[in-house]
């Protein structure tokens, strides 16, 4: 599978590390190129640098040929603006946007937008584990 | 009409302040505790400080009785976030978003914004108009249909040149509706009429024949 993620935090780095050891093919894009060290020096991906809601930033990511896209950089709206391109313009089949904010990701999932919510995710979880 | 600006920068500042004048009931909501500070100790109540993406602060903005939302903080993203709740969690009947990148336009009237505005499109066009370059300039977009009022000076060179229109293999989707000569001589064009160096040919094209009538005209 060819993924391209955006955003080169801990989220980003990790999940391109797991999907390229598993034999994907994976591009990673960020605005910082310094965050890129997060990928360790043995990361067999690609990187480009620059901002994920502009059309030829990802195209030079390789959008067009990609089987899906991830959106994991630490501005919600950053997010779900570049899965919306992803999705819209150059029609990627599986589109993922990662968001904070609970309320837009409602919102944006009922638009049709796959969203994970982490701030949800991670409380549900602990309240589970507290409660047993 | 009740309008909601987002983004009390200094386009925000002098659109709030014109929409006042003009008798409109107006709040401006502006992330920036600093900025949104010194807003309210010229518009008072009339500022709201927190996030216009924000569900929470939206409603509290009184955003389900907006007639209009305009987003022009400096940040595309946010704008089209700003619009797009707006819009399907608020109902705002109209949406206006600022954007940047003249790029992302097609993207914001593919997610149903209903108009953009481009600070940076606008500045281009106007250079487009002042070198007298072979490009073709814009006179005016109607984005919602897809079509574009353009105008061009035929060159000395012109593949166009001696034949009448007709056989120019000018695409449906375009027509010359006007060219005038001479600078002051109009001309309501036929399929006969033949092009002349230094005409000015006005076109309303589809965007995907723009090309090809540029290549008529310029080759």
């Amino acid at each position: 599978m060819r993924v391209v993620i955006l955003g080169c935090g801990r989220v980003g780095a990790y999940l391109a590390n797991m999907l390229a050891e598993a034999g994907h093919q994976v591009t990673v894009i960020d605005k910082n190129s310094l965050a890129f060290n997060r990928l360790g020096a043995d990361f067999p991906g690609k990187t480009v640098v620059g901002t994920g809601i502009d059309e030829d930033v990802l195209r030079r990511a390789g959008i067009e040929q990609a089987d899906a896209f991830v959106a994991v950089t630490n501005g919600d709206n950053t997010n779900m603006m570049s899965a919306q391109v992803a999705r819209e313009i150059f029609g990627v089949k599986r589109v993922i946007c990662r968001v904070y904010d609970p309320l837009r990701g409602e919102l944006y999932r009922t638009l049709g937008l796959e969203t994970i919510c982490s701030t949800t995710w991670a409380a549900n979880r602990i309240r589970e584990l507290l409660e047993g | 009409m009740y309008i909601i600006v987002v983004g009390g920068g200094k386009v925000g500042y002098y659109l709030t302040k014109s929409l006042l004048e003009a008798g409109h009931e107006v709040l401006v909501i502006e992330k920036d505790v600093h900025k949104s500070a010194r807003l309210m100790d010229e518009l008072g109540a009339l500022v709201l400080q927190g996030d216009g993406c924000d569900v929470a602060a939206m409603s509290q903005a009184g955003m389900s009785r907006a007639d209009l939302v305009v987003a022009v903080t400096g940040d595309d993203e946010d704008n089209l976030v700003v619009c797009q709740v707006a819009k399907h969690k608020f109902n705002v009947p109209r949406t206006i978003a600022r954007i940047n990148n003249p790029k992302n336009e097609k993207i914001f009237r593919i997610l149903g914004i209903d108009s953009t505005v481009s600070s940076t499109e606008l500045i281009l066009s106007q250079i487009e108009q002042e070198i007298p370059s072979r490009s073709l300039v814009h006179l005016m977009t109607l984005r919602n249909v897809g079509v574009s009022f353009i105008e061009m000076e035929v060159p000395p060179d012109s593949p166009a040149l001696g034949r009448p229109l007709r056989d120019l293999g000018i695409p449906d989707d375009c027509i010359l509706p006007l060219i005038v000569r001479g600078g002051s001589q109009a001309i309501i064009p036929y399929g006969d009429t033949i092009l002349e160096a230094g005409d000015q040919v006005i076109a309303v094209t589809s965007e995907k024949s723009e090309e090809k009538i540029r290549q008529i005209v310029y080759g």
